[in-house]
């Protein structure tokens, strides 16, 4: 099972400057953000976690650490 | 489950034309410096080509008929059935296989239809024409295949125009007993209609002034109710989770060994789904032809004018096995399993 701390690593890797992210990150409002950045999100979650992840979604959630809940309450 | 199989079926030629113009991704207005070549890179659509204005989607298709039918030696008045796959036809009343039917010079004696699909046209209409003659009256039909996603994509849109093109395909299928069976797996979820969507010019919404509005609700996205707007990060989810599993379904259902397939000939969307579909089953990369690089997104001509563009040259005198897969608007996706039995398939046509 994946810890938080494996999902921030995870995370950091979509991002060129990843050195600031942490738990309570609210990775939307990064200035690095942008839709390529969602989409690799998207695409990690559903590679490392096999969850499905919509655009919608990610827009429902403001912190890594919320990201990281709402993929594990839709694992199998 | 919606699956499908139905035997005496061949696909004897595939033929493709596109506009001579070309859109080149990065340099396109909207883009930031340097975010044109990231798109470029990561979507790896570098080109696709745009019709003139005046140019339809059944002008494109017209000029892929008449050299398929000529380089068949198909006789016009042996064809029994002509269909029409896309979005973009001449009139919103009548259908556009109609105006083709006049215009290709065929016989009166002819089925004409159209179906008014999106990127998952080829596995559809191919699974309506084939089960049709499947009952062995019709002998002869053509698919034709065009889209112009200009017409309908904002050109001020950076989340869309930059990944899409025009073209325009032909099929010719024929009935010949002891033909392999082509067979289908087809699935759909039409509560996502918005992710890829027109809103107006349908009945719903009529297009009045304020329909030609333009609105802009992120820099670099301008629109209005006629174009068709995409929002991308939904549609790429459904586009690397449903194609795989539609693929693994067919392959289960019908005992395909997939690693034993010669192509993957998967829907032209965006390098990025592509790659995640070939990873998950697993498929040597070195037996999907891509493309995108070419033509972008060309809709449901994506299939056919990859084969044409990538594979002619490796499959002219010879049998292959293909599995197509390929999801658009609706949304809707299917796979097929089908056969390329020696077709003819000349060089792409420019128009």
């Amino acid at each position: 099972m994946k810890t938080l701390e494996d999902f921030i690593a995870l995370v950091a890797e979509q991002f060129d400057n990843a050195e600031n992210i942490e738990a309570s990150t609210e990775f939307r409002n990064l200035d690095e953000y942008s839709s390529l950045t969602a989409l690799s999100l998207i695409a990690m979650i559903d590679e490392e976690f096999e969850v499905t992840i919509k655009g919608d979604d990610l827009k429902k959630v403001a912190t890594v650490e919320e990201l990281y809940n709402m993929v594990r309450s839709r694992m199998q | 489950m919606a699956f499908l199989s139905f035997e005496n079926i061949k696909i004897r030629g595939i033929s493709a034309a596109v506009p001579k113009n070309i859109k080149t991704t990065a340099s396109l207005p909207f883009f930031a410096p340097g975010e044109g070549e990231r798109v470029a890179e990561l979507t790896q659509v570098k080109q696709s080509r745009i019709v003139s204005e005046g140019v339809c989607a059944s002008d494109l298709c017209q000029r892929a008929a008449e050299k398929l039918l000529a380089d068949l030696h198909w006789d016009k008045s042996e064809i029994d059935a002509l269909y029409f796959v896309g979005q973009a036809r001449d009139y919103i009343a009548p259908q556009t296989a109609s105006l083709l039917q006049s215009r290709l010079g065929l016989a009166e004696e002819c089925i004409v239809l159209d179906l008014p699909m999106a990127c998952q046209g080829y596995v559809y209409g191919l699974s309506v024409v084939g089960s049709m003659m499947s009952h062995g009256t019709i002998k002869k039909a053509l698919m034709l295949v065009g889209e112009t996603n200009s017409t309908f994509v904002s050109h001020y849109d950076k989340t869309a125009w930059p990944l899409h093109g025009d073209a325009g395909t032909a099929t010719a299928l024929e009935y010949v007993e002891g033909a392999a069976p082509m067979q289908f797996h087809f699935a759909g979820d039409g509560s996502t209609y918005k992710y890829v969507y027109i809103p107006a010019g349908g009945a719903r919404m009529p297009i009045t002034p304020k329909e030609l509005e333009y609105v802009e609700p992120a820099p670099g996205q301008k629109y209005n109710m006629t174009n068709c707007i995409m929002e991308g990060m939904n549609v790429f989810s459904l586009a690397i989770s449903k194609p795989p599993m539609s693929v693994k379904k067919l392959a289960e259902r019908y005992g395909i060994e997939i690693d034993k397939i010669d192509y993957l000939l998967l829907h032209q969307a965006n390098n990025m789904i592509d790659e995640k579909i070939v990873k998950k089953l697993k498929f040597d990369p070195s037996r999907v032809p891509m493309s995108l690089k070419r033509y972008g997104n060309t809709a449901a001509c994506s299939i056919p004018l990859n084969i044409v563009s990538e594979i002619r040259a490796k499959i002219t005198g010879k049998c292959v096995d293909t599995i197509m897969c390929a999801i658009g608007s609706g949304f809707a996706w299917g796979s097929a399993h089908i056969e390329l039995d020696h077709i003819v398939c000349p060089e792409v046509i420019e128009y």
